[in-house]
């Protein structure tokens, strides 16, 4: 297994794309933090950025690097392997190359302008949803063969978890004003890895203050060890299930 | 050595393969033979387990080979078209298959030199020309002395030099005593090869014989002929 980490992650990192990636990220966040003069406003204008770029660069190009490595699948489904090592690999292969991309691209600059919590708390949100979105496109590839409907079907599930989600909870909200929504919001907010991550790094800066009741239920939750906890346990689960359904598809699926 | 037993497998609408059953031993080397989409190449994934058949089971060395991937170290694989990595060069290609089945312990280099790989060890696979592919293809399938050799349409798109040597690689891997299953349009260059036939029709299995019963049931002494003659029969 580790023989075929190697050379997709060797394969990746070549890969000018991610190149043009890390460095995209490298002089957003220079300029962000050079632009603002306080640097928790720079992270937060940052957080934003990333919040967007980061699931849609992960989806995309994990999508198209499944579709792309057909034949070397394929290549290696004859060969003496385990499937399910091979389709492991793909993905250790693909989330640890997109994690090292973030991590020099946005978590270099935050480590040298914000060097707390704050600023560890965004590097690991970033790496948990570039893996989630590996996961989640992993997913999306190996249900359909057609590579045409698997890219536009990653496009819509980023669509749907970066604009769409935040449409249906307002819509909610608006629906339900009479009722009290603040702790159902909890467990909503739990089925958008995105917005979780929004949730985790806003309560860590002062702009909370600025969120009202919900923010103030989110803070008495999210806030606490056992809400800190819960976060990181559901951010697992949303790379474990696709992870786990994919493999699951990708052992019975015909080459 | 391979025994598959009431195989079906269905793609949509399409029956690719219909209650298929076949015993091959060691020491055969097997043609199989049929028209376009009768099936062969869906025998062959399955064979390899790149196609999880629908029905129907087949074992390797009397054991069963879903689920099991450690068989396929006894099997060279040629596909009918190889696909590579792009950005791979030959050398790495091979560098990595050396890598993956490590516990190999000796390779079986004859057909590098005799096809003159060496000499574009550096090419990356997708400038190579399809005969060239091919001739990787085969390469890889024979080169780490597999007991068993599933070879689809090896000769399509080798130049007639390369496709004698690789007749000639067959024939000693076949005295060596290995199971070669082959599948082949050109029956011209399957005559001095093989000792049986296995004919498919839409997904089914026509019939599997010696290639002298099917000699003497025709009355041809040339497979082409042969096989023309059972063609128009049915």
């Amino acid at each position: 297994m580790k023989k075929i980490i190697k050379y997709v992650m060797t394969d990746i990192l070549r890969n000018r794309i991610v190149l043009v990636y890390t460095v995209f990220l490298l002089i957003t966040s220079f300029s962000v933090f050079s632009l603002e003069d306080n640097n928790s406003k720079g992270l937060l204008s940052l957080l934003n950025v990333i919040l967007i770029v980061v699931p849609l660069v992960s989806i995309i190009f994990s999508t198209i690097y499944v579709y792309n490595s057909a034949e070397f699948i394929e290549l290696l489904v004859s060969q003496p392997l385990k499937r399910k090592s091979i389709w492991l690999s793909l993905f250790t292969g693909l989330a640890s190359s997109l994690s090292f991309a973030f991590f020099i691209g946005a978590g270099i600059p935050v480590l040298l302008y914000q060097p707390n919590s704050v600023g560890c708390m965004m590097i690991g949100i970033g790496i948990l949803l570039s893996v989630i979105f590996v996961a989640i496109a992993m997913l999306a590839a190996v249900q359909t063969r057609d590579k045409a409907k698997g890219i536009g079907i990653a496009i819509l599930l980023w669509l749907y978890f970066s604009l769409l989600f935040d449409g249906l909870v307002l819509f909610l909200l608006f629906q339900f004003a009479d009722y009290p929504l603040e702790k159902p919001m909890i467990a909503i907010s739990a089925l958008n890895p995105i917005d979780l991550g929004r949730i985790l790094i806003l309560l860590q800066l002062d702009v909370s203050a600025m969120m009202g009741y919900t923010g103030a239920i989110f803070k008495d939750f999210f806030g606490t060890y056992i809400g800190g906890i819960f976060s990181f346990t559901v951010l697992l689960i949303w790379i474990g299930i696709p992870v786990f359904f994919s493999t699951r598809k990708f052992n019975r699926k015909d080459l | 050595m391979i025994i598959a037993s009431n195989v079906s497998k269905q793609f949509g609408k399409l029956k690719a393969l219909d209650n298929v059953s076949v015993a091959c031993k060691k020491g055969e080397c097997i043609a199989l033979i049929g028209p376009n989409g009768s099936g062969k190449t869906t025998l062959i994934k399955s064979i390899l387990g790149m196609v999880v058949p629908d029905s129907g089971f087949i074992t390797f060395n009397e054991k069963n080979i879903l689920h099991d991937w450690k068989y396929r170290e006894q099997i060279g694989y040629m596909p009918q078209i190889g696909r590579y990595p792009d950005n791979m060069t030959i050398g790495h290609v091979l560098d990595m298959m050396k890598d993956i089945r490590s516990n190999s312990l000796q390779t079986d280099e004859d057909l590098i030199k005799a096809f003159k790989l060496n000499e574009l060890m550096h090419k990356r696979m997708r400038t190579l020309s399809g005969g060239t592919t091919q001739k990787v293809s085969a390469a890889l399938a024979f080169l780490f002395d597999p007991a068993v050799l599933i070879l689809d349409e090896p000769t399509a798109g080798l130049d007639p030099v390369a496709s004698e040597i690789f007749k000639e690689k067959i024939i000693t891997e076949k005295q060596k005593g290995k199971l070669v299953l082959i599948t082949s349009h050109v029956l011209s260059d399957l005559d001095d090869l093989i000792t049986q036939v296995i004919y498919m029709q839409d997904g089914k299995l026509c019939f599997h014989k010696t290639i002298e019963a099917l000699r003497k049931d025709t009355g041809e002494e040339k497979l082409s002929k042969a096989i023309a003659n059972v063609m128009t029969k049915n």
